[in-house]
């Protein structure tokens, strides 16, 4: 960077604090300056205070404490609109976009432009009257298109979101900045959803942005992304600013310590499998998700036990409809489901549990808890109709006292931090609550565990934990299935490693005899001969 | 008026009753419109619609004029929804309980003005009527002149409020912000817009509407304010706004069929005679094919983000 005597700072924010509702105190006493022009990565896990640093920043959550200034200058920001008209756009990790709506009408919320000859000219924003005024859409999807071209990010105007792939919706919300002709750029964990060539394309537009003098914020919890883009790194730890480090000066191993404030093992302590017979058997299973679209075409499976099988894939490739297939959540339309050599397709959940299947769900709020339940009843979930926690005749009333026994025990075996067994499951935090399924599901001595995303979400001593659980199950005899979108959580914990894509399943390789670089290739749909191909980041 | 074939005066007559039953459903369901599409639900239309109508006799009973007794009524109704919006948009209330609020305070309030204003329980003093429109050429036209020869202005101004509400909901910036509070209101507030006041503006819209619909039965179609005496339409126009898929096309489709059927009921006994002595069974005849519309439709797709309160400072 040019440091000429004054640095100009695009943003500074200084003595940042905010707590929300209910307690959390996200950022604490953060000071964080963002030169004008550089890619400045915020790293730090899942929930040390990086988006809300940001949302602050861009005037989306208010802060407590602190100043923001833009350039110099103080602002007070009430709204997001405030931030925009100082030039902030934020592409965020759960898309701002609306399905319905076509691209030019995403884009174009909030500014929308009136047809001029109808406007007055002291009319700047469309306010009040002026927004009743008929919208120019064909000049919006003009400057779209043109908006589209010049940064390489071709787009048609008119299409709905909600029949564009994901990769297309963040290209029309990076449009979306440019649109506000934003310079300061905060892109909130943007490759969490793309696949590895669509991280390849975004990163050569932010290469474009960098050329044209735009400041770019990037926020990741993955160590390699700020070490490719970024000039200045800052790392974030239970809402502190841990400290900011120029690429140049720094290692992903620093990086790491930083992040989680020791020293990180990349892979997990584990023996070598003891595969015993086969306990998971899937024979050309061919599956339908919910809108009637195969998304399981013709997928053979083995699992023995004693053995992990880790499903590598981009998201949306077939894992959950799989998942959910073998779990008896969704109905096969082909194929047969063996567990033990007895068939198990067509039965319906409780079935399916009862022949001895656990199921950590990847989306523990909708299928793993009942968040305004609480931990001892979450805990007694799918068993409850049986011994010991239903007593009395036909087993018709739960026995709670025996509930609470098992609660106790599973909360002690598996360390879950909680103040009462009786608290609402909603009170826990993310990795208190996945270790409450976890426990669940564990506990009920299965045959086969299928472990979707088991790890989403968590801190780094969570997935640990939960890693290690998995391979000590794995030591007693259970099979497991383990689906994953993190590539190296697939490489350290499983035994084998079957990848995806589209529906079937490409290749099946040994941890040891394949790289990250491979398994993305074979994720991202290239056929095996084609490995030599230019690897991706 | 001429008497011509019997037949096509009848259609003519049919014609003509499908629009007076119509105008004030659709009217209605417009402004239910404006309220869902942004999130907000609304099932008070028809304590909006009742205080409509008494504000437009009491109204016109004070200031002598029905057309200002029409402005005032759309004042009251748009007043009234403004409480439910304080409730549900700014205090983030259940919009079910606020809406039966509002039911219950249209009936019992404009019960009491009867009281309060003319001294009496079941029916209000006879105001004079908001002019119809005759169209002079049309009257000796067999079945247009049924139809179309005398109507209300107000019925005019529905057919000019669906295109106008079609046009703000879909070409203007204030629609498309409209359409983004109901479907996701993060995305609305991240795009620099205020959640609150647009949802608030789109609440407050469906009260005027209503109590334009509530005006046409009181000094549009009679000239008097009964006690409850919007029986129950707030409602089938609700079921309206659901049939017609909360678009401004489909609740005028659908508040013309609901007229239609109503239209009917008084065309059957005519038709069959026998039918005279089972009135009451006829009469249930319009709701019973409202049911059977409604079980009988593709299912609806209401707005994402509708009767979801919008919670700013929530982590992200």
């Amino acid at each position: 960077m040019p440091q000429g005597g004054l640095t100009i700072y695009a943003v500074e924010l200084e003595n940042i604090s905010k707590t929300f509702p209910g307690g959390v105190e996200a950022n604490k006493n953060i000071t964080l300056r963002i030169r004008e022009g550089e890619v400045h990565g915020l790293l730090g896990e899942n929930g040390a205070g990086k988006s809300t640093l940001m949302n602050i920043l861009y005037g989306f959550l208010s802060k407590d404490t602190g100043r923001i200034l833009i350039r110099g200058e103080e602002v007070e920001l009430q709204s997001p609109q405030d931030a925009i008209l100082r030039g902030v756009g934020m592409v965020h990790q759960h898309f701002k976009l609306i399905p319905p709506l076509t691209v030019t009408e995403n884009v174009i919320l909030g500014l929308e432009p009136v047809l001029k000859r109808l406007r007055a000219e002291r009319l700047v924003e469309t306010k009040h009257f002026s927004s009743l005024l008929p919208i120019d859409f064909r000049g919006a999807a003009d400057r779209i298109r043109r908006i589209a071209e010049e940064n390489g990010l071709h787009i048609d105007p008119d299409a709905k979101i909600q029949d564009i792939s994901v990769g297309l919706q963040q290209r029309v919300e990076i449009i979306k900045t440019l649109y506000r002709n934003a310079d300061i750029v905060i892109l909130d964990e943007p490759t969490s959803v793309l696949t590895p060539q669509e991280v390849d394309d975004l990163f050569v537009t932010l290469e474009k942005f960098k050329e044209a003098g735009r400041t770019i914020i990037l926020i990741t919890h993955k160590l390699r992304e700020p070490m490719v883009l970024a000039d200045r790194i800052s790392v974030l730890r239970d809402g502190e600013l841990i400290g900011t480090v120029n690429k140049e000066d720094t290692s992903p191993e620093e990086l790491a310590r930083m992040m989680v404030g020791r020293p990180v093992v990349f892979r997990v302590e584990k023996g070598p499998a003891n595969p015993g017979g086969v306990v998971l058997a899937i024979k050309d299973l061919t599956v339908q998700d919910k809108r009637g679209i195969t998304a399981v075409r013709g997928i053979n499976l083995e699992v023995k036990a004693g053995e992990i099988l880790g499903i590598a894939g981009v998201e949306g490739n077939g894992q959950t409809e799989l998942v959910e297939a073998i779990a008896g959540l969704l109905k096969s339309r082909e194929g047969n489901i063996l567990l033990n050599g007895k068939d198990i397709t067509g039965l319906d959940p409780r079935e399916v549990r009862e022949a001895g299947v656990s199921h950590i769900p990847e989306d523990r709020h909708r299928r793993g808890l009942i968040l305004g339940f609480t931990i001892a009843e979450n805990s007694t979930l799918g068993r409850h109709h049986r011994a010991p926690f239903a007593m009395g005749p036909g087993r018709q009333v739960l026995d709670l006292s025996e509930a609470d026994g098992i609660t106790e025990a599973l909360v002690d075996t598996y360390s879950i931090k909680v103040s009462d067994i009786h608290s609402l499951a909603s009170t826990l935090s993310g990795g208190n609550q996945q270790k409450v399924i976890v426990a669940r599901e564990l506990s009920a001595n299965p045959k086969l565990i299928l472990a979707a995303q088991p790890t989403r979400g968590l801190d780094v001593g969570a997935t640990e934990y939960i890693h290690n659980v998995l391979v000590s199950m794995r030591d007693e005899g259970a099979a497991i299935l383990l689906v994953s979108a993190e590539l190296d959580e697939i490489m350290s914990v499983s035994d084998r490693i079957a990848v995806i894509f589209d529906g079937q399943i490409v290749a099946v390789k040994e941890p040891e005899a394949t790289t990250a670089e491979e398994l993305g290739l074979l994720m991202a749909g290239h056929k095996q001969d084609q490995s030599s191909a230019e690897a991706v980041v | 008026m001429q008497t011509g074939d019997p037949m096509l005066e009848l259609m003519g007559w049919l014609l003509k009753a499908t629009l007076q039953m119509a105008t004030p459903l659709v009217l209605t369901a417009l402004g239910g419109m404006f309220s869902e599409r942004t999130g907000v639900v609304n099932i008070g239309l028809e304590g909006m619609m009742l205080v409509g109508a008494f504000s437009a006799v009491a109204g016109t009973y004070y200031v002598g004029s029905p057309w200002l007794g029409l402005i005032i009524a759309v004042i009251a109704g748009g007043a009234l929804a403004g409480a439910h919006a304080i409730v549900c948009v700014k205090f983030k209330g259940n919009h079910i309980v606020s809406g039966t609020g509002i039911i219950l305070f249209g009936l019992g309030s404009t019960t009491l003005g009867l009281q309060v204003v003319w001294g009496k329980q079941g029916l209000s003093d006879s105001v004079e009527r908001i002019p119809e429109v005759v169209i002079p050429q049309l009257r000796d036209v067999p079945m247009l002149g049924t139809a179309f020869g005398s109507l209300s202005p107000i019925i005019y101004f529905m057919f000019i409020i669906t295109a106008l509400s079609w046009y703000v909901l879909y070409r203007t910036p204030f629609g498309l912000r409209m359409r983004a509070a109901g479907e996701d209101p993060s995305t609305l507030d991240a795009a620099g817009v205020s959640v609150e006041w647009t949802r608030i503006v789109g609440v407050v819209l469906s009260g005027a509407l209503a109590g334009l619909g509530g005006a046409y039965l009181s000094i549009g179609f009679e000239n008097a304010f009964g006690k409850g005496m919007t029986a129950g339409k707030g409602f089938i126009a609700l079921a309206a706004l659901i049939f017609g898929n909360w678009t401004p096309i489909g609740c005028f489709l659908a508040g013309l069929f609901f007229g239609f059927v109503t239209g009917l009921q008084f065309i059957f006994p005519i038709l069959i005679p026998e039918l005279v002595t089972l009135t009451n069974l006829v009469k249930i005849l319009p709701y019973a094919l409202v049911i059977v519309a409604l079980a009988g439709i593709r299912r609806s797709i209401p707005p994402k983000g509708i009767a979801v309160p919008y919670e700013k400072e929530v982590r992200v």
